[in-house]
């Protein structure tokens, strides 16, 4: 399936987009989502390893599936205060 | 024992802290502690010119929901404050506020660096540095 997901900061930055379309399997994880999101290019490679995604605006576990999401987001080290 | 009350806020202008401080107000409370972060002008030797801040807007304020809540059961607080300002902040300004009440200081005391520092590792927050040489930079720590 093609999924949509939010970029912010850096990884918006890195691919020069504020939401990339990334193919999954029709069961992905957030694992899945955060590998396919890497593919896009060198410097989101480097960045997504510090990622987390969000599901409906709250963190994911790696193995939670993505299934039936509204908002999927890609969320780089966070630097508020 | 009453229950805690708590404002959350995510704002695009200077933080009006004189409009703040009657939020936490309440006749059974003995203290009230404030943090101010403000943009410093100094970071590792670079000169910064200024910041800007940017969110994940919605998931923010659900996760300083989340937040308030928690320390509010967490130091039994009375009354909690948090507010995070966006975009541009000039060096010297308010980038967030964080109030609380409670009956007696050290809860109102220790409830601010432990807000902060779960802000600082969980709200979708992300501040660009922007220095006097030209360069920018988002931070992102690792």
């Amino acid at each position: 399936m093609r999924i949509n997901v939010l970029l912010f900061a850096a990884a918006r930055d890195a691919v020069d987009s504020d939401e990339v379309e990334v193919e999954v399997a029709d069961n992905a994880t957030a694992a899945d989502v955060l590998a396919a999101v890497g593919e896009l290019s060198p410097a989101m490679q480097a960045l997504v390893p510090y990622c987390r995604l969000a599901i409906d605006s709250r963190y994911a576990d790696a193995s939670a599936s993505v299934v039936g999401a509204k908002e999927l987001a890609l969320i780089p080290p966070v630097s508020g205060g | 024992m009453q229950s805690a009350t708590w404002l959350v806020q995510l704002v695009d202008e200077p933080i009006n802290m004189a409009g703040l401080l009657s939020q936490i107000d309440n006749p059974d409370v003995g203290a009230h502690a404030w943090f101010i972060g403000v943009t410093r002008r100094r970071t590792a030797g670079e000169i910064t010119q200024t910041l800007f801040y940017d969110a994940h807007r919605s998931m923010a304020q659900a996760e300083l929901e989340r937040l308030a809540s928690a320390a509010s059961s967490r130091f039994g607080l009375r009354h909690l404050v948090i507010v995070h300002r966006l975009g541009e902040v000039p060096i010297g300004q308010a980038s967030v506020v964080v109030g609380c009440s409670s009956p007696h200081r050290a809860a109102a005391i220790d409830a601010l660096p432990w807000i902060m520092d779960e802000l600082k590792k969980n709200v979708p927050i992300w501040k660009r540095e922007h220095f006097v040489d030209g360069k920018t930079e988002w931070v992102h720590p690792k």
